[in-house]
């Protein structure tokens, strides 16, 4: 397997807390890989450390490699707006710009980016409208605010403004934890789609998801990686003890 | 319906809160009627358009009054508008520091600061270094006035906006200097423009910071840098002559003043209406 992202040695802090400790993982191109484990247990801050989200908070550092396509995205001649653009993001909750209209959030990135061009926008409006499984319901109401739409609607229309500015990979926090379970099925069904071309992260608390689209599960526990392989394995005959106690529930 | 502690209680306490609406709307309708009654009569098309006449005279307006209102309103806006709105951006994006919480404090206290104050600054810096009284100096009074108002409320609308909106905008690679300017302040946008609005009313309304600032004028407006006229002050100027048929040009005049503040207002919500119900 190919790695498009290779972590190497990774810790965060916020503050003087540290949240991950040491975190060694490999994330195949074009692959689905789930990271999975209690509440605390620092998933959220792992993927946000994958594309320098995690430096936005006040007083959170971060320290290691994490190698996109063999360059650290932590090295000090590189710009985070740069590698943000390159790295997608998908939040718990669905936050669409609440001023803007369904096709200004799609095409919000690129606008700001300093794309003019109605042509190229309205193009890529469709697109990545099509590619987020969202175009048959919000066709005729693109000038419609945002917020107007329904919970999981608003997540697809938030997958599809990730999706406009052509990143390589996606980060998915916990993208249907706020959905019902026929909206969640949908953004599954989309995330198998998208590996295609994408390579995805999602951090999840729901195990039947993660084993339903995975190909890879990290299982992380009080900051550390307690254990990372196929998901099949993880799930079947997990190597270490506190994982099998996760996934049959007898925590968490 | 059976009668019992619980909703005795319940029934007084609605009546008092109904009753202390009534108490506070009270002075603002015998502001309105009498200022109506004592200026409608006096109002014409000539008392919105010319130039006050000698005492005696009949006839003549505060048409000069008006423009200079607008002018010294708009230098103050010049002034006060960037500097409120970019400090209130401070405050809230970069000043989670001592010195932002300083400023906010300061901000407070300014706005608590009588408006004569404001006068003495415009007149001790601007009126006192040129040497003369100007429509500047007004403007530069009122916007000390302006800027503490504007600055707070940027700052609170600021803050309503959530942090999933901020990150959204940073994940999608959007430097933070544009998510501040068109996503941040663009979702507080309402907020913002109450607080300008507001301000603006306020300062329409100010005499004391004008009375040795802009000072006053029987002309029309002739530079920036001389004495102007304004509503409040010809109305102050007006009102404290003996004369009944200046009086009345007072009332008229606090009247037009009224209504343009009033106008203002429905004018900023109607542009300003929220596009989507959010």
């Amino acid at each position: 397997m190919q790695n498009k992202i290779t972590i190497k040695n990774l810790n965060a802090w916020f503050g003087a807390k540290q949240v991950l400790h040491d975190i060694d993982i490999g994330i195949e191109k074009n692959g689905i890989t789930a990271i999975i484990g209690p509440s605390g247990c620092g998933k959220s801050t792992f993927i946000r450390c994958l594309n320098r989200m995690h430096e936005v908070v006040p007083y959170a550092k971060a320290s290691g490699k994490v190698l996109v396509d063999d360059r650290d995205i932590y090295d000090s001649d590189i710009d985070p707006v740069e590698i943000r653009r390159r790295i997608g993001m998908v939040f718990q909750k669905p936050n669409p710009f609440p001023t803007m209209s369904i096709r200004d959030n799609v095409v919000a990135g690129l606008k700001l980016g300093g794309l003019k061009d109605k042509k190229i926008l309205d193009t890529m409006t469709e697109e990545s409208l099509k590619k987020a499984a969202l175009w048959d319901e919000v066709k005729n109401d693109l000038n419609k605010s945002g917020v107007s739409l329904s919970g999981g609607q608003q997540q697809r229309l938030c997958i599809a403004r990730a999706l406009a500015v052509e990143p390589e990979v996606i980060l998915f926090d916990e993208p249907c934890s706020a959905l019902d379970p026929i909206s969640t099925s949908k953004i599954e069904d989309l995330m198998l789609e998208l590996k295609e071309k994408y390579t995805i992260v999602i951090v999840t608390h729901n195990m039947q998801q993660a084993a339903r689209v995975s190909d890879h599960t990290a299982f992380f526990l009080y900051g550390k990686l307690i254990e990372f392989g196929e998901t099949d394995q993880i799930f079947k005959k997990p190597k270490e003890k506190s994982t099998e106690d996760y996934i049959i529930g007898r925590f968490g | 319906m059976k009668w019992n502690k619980r909703k005795i209680i319940d029934r007084v306490m609605s009546t008092l809160t109904a009753a202390c609406v009534v108490i506070a709307i009270i002075p603002l309708l015998s502001i309105l009627y009498t200022v109506t009654i004592n200026g409608i009569s006096a109002v014409s098309l000539d008392f919105l358009t010319q130039i006050p006449r000698p005492v005696g005279e009949a006839g003549g307006g505060l048409g000069n009054a008006i423009e200079g209102t607008f002018i010294v309103v708009g230098i103050a806006c010049l002034i006060g508008l960037p500097v409120g709105i970019l400090s209130g951006v401070y405050l809230s994006e970069y000043g989670q520091n001592r010195f932002g919480r300083f400023v906010s404090f300061v901000a407070d206290v300014l706005t608590g600061t009588p408006s004569i104050v404001a006068g003495m600054f415009g007149y001790t810096f601007i009126v006192l270094y040129f040497g003369s009284f100007s429509a500047i100096a007004g403007g530069v009074a009122l916007s000390v006035l302006m800027i503490p108002i504007v600055t707070r409320t940027t700052e609170e609308s600021l803050r309503l906006v959530p942090g999933s909106i901020k990150e959204a905008s940073l994940a999608l690679g959007i430097p933070k200097w544009k998510t501040t300017f068109y996503i941040v302040l663009s979702t507080a946008r309402s907020g913002i423009i109450t607080g300008a609005l507001l301000s603006i009313a306020r300062i329409s309304g100010e005499t004391a910071p004008l009375l040795f600032t802009s000072f006053g004028n029987m002309f029309w407006a002739n530079g920036l840098d001389k004495p102007i006229s304004t509503m409040p002050v010809q109305i102050y100027t007006y009102a404290i002559t003996p004369f009944p048929d200046w009086h009345a040009k007072a009332w008229a005049g606090a009247l037009v003043l009224i209504i343009l503040i009033l106008v203002l207002n429905i004018g900023v919500r109607f542009v300003t209406r929220r596009k989507y119900g959010v």
